[in-house]
């Protein structure tokens, strides 16, 4: 444990950047700003993995584990994303989320 | 002490995480991520949990970001302007999240948590064991998973960005061998403007070096 804070004071921090992310998810039309928020929310839940493990289970590692297995997947998806989002700029010019309603070509 | 900073880190954090999804400049946005990213890394630090700040440092912070802010300069103009959208529809989202705030922080500061007390540093050798052990809890089976997951995003995005027979870069290609075949001069015309406009630029002082020495 941290001394002086408490767990409720972590978990509302990561409550609250957790909603701003998805806040950004749903107001943003910018496939490139999704995937900010994404990574905002992302890192909200890892953050309550790592501290609930620090301040319930100090004995044991799962929630660091799962934090890197998180972090990890994180990346990859990050990899494929920007990868979509060039192929999509190639043959829309835009990456707007609105231009983005066909699959096929 | 601890207090203090945790307030600073929190502070910064929140504010840097609303900039990040309300900003107009799709850079700046990126700049404020990079700062939430950091004080995550800085809240790990001050659990004691060096090994997974390092890594949240390295991979997020060095990798992640890098790899949107490429992103962003190659499909963006640096000084264009995101779009918002209706203001009614902003007040709505915000609305529903708020709700789901005060949701969440009810639940959270009505359960009670029964905190150890205790304080045990782990090293990266302790993680490292763990990581690899087959044994009872071990995590030997979603490592080698995530390596193959990894392998296979690389492999991926690799062939995604790369737009392959099926993609319009192959698309352009060919017409671009349409293009310079003899068999359709008209077209193969307007694509070689551009050498012979410049292959006078470049003779021009050569022609003019010609007359002054014959003059």
């Amino acid at each position: 444990m941290i001394p002086g804070i408490s767990i409720t004071e972590i978990l509302t921090l990561s409550t609250i950047l957790f909603f701003i992310g998805i806040y950004g998810f749903i107001t943003r039309t910018n496939l490139i700003s999704i995937l900010i928020s994404v990574e905002l929310i992302l890192n909200a839940s890892v953050i309550n993995f790592v501290m609930i493990n620090k301040y319930l289970y100090p004995d044991i590692l799962q929630g660091v584990l799962y934090a890197l297995f998180i972090i990890a997947v994180a990346a990859a998806e990050t990899a494929l994303a920007v990868a979509i989002i060039f192929n999509l700029y190639k043959q829309t010019s835009s990456v707007e989320v609105k231009e983005t309603e066909t699959m096929k070509f | 002490m601890e207090k203090i900073i945790f307030y600073a880190l929190a502070l910064i954090m929140v504010g840097s995480a609303i900039a990040s999804v309300s900003s107009r400049k799709m850079l700046r946005s990126v700049i404020y991520l990079l700062f939430v990213l950091i004080g995550v890394a800085g809240l790990y630090f001050m659990a004691d949990y060096n090994f997974l700040a390092a890594i949240q440092l390295t991979v997020y912070a060095g990798g992640i970001i890098v790899l949107i802010i490429f992103s962003v300069l190659l499909v963006h103009h640096i000084d264009m302007e995101l779009e918002v959208v209706k203001k009614s529809k902003r007040v709505l989202a915000a609305l529903t999240c708020l709700a789901g705030l005060a949701v969440f922080l009810t639940t959270i500061y009505s359960h009670p948590f029964a905190a150890a007390q205790t304080a045990v540093t782990t090293t990266t050798a302790d993680i490292g064991m763990k990581l690899l052990s087959y044994g009872e809890g071990g995590f030997i089976l979603p490592f080698e998973v995530i390596s193959v997951l990894l392998l296979a995003a690389m492999i991926g995005a690799i062939a995604i960005a790369k737009g392959g027979k099926v993609g319009d870069g192959g698309r352009v290609v060919k017409e671009h061998i349409e293009h310079t075949t003899p068999a359709k001069a008209d077209k193969a015309e307007k694509i070689t403007v551009y050498p012979l406009e410049k292959e006078p630029a470049v003779a021009e002082p050569e022609t003019a070096l010609l007359e002054e020495t014959t003059n």
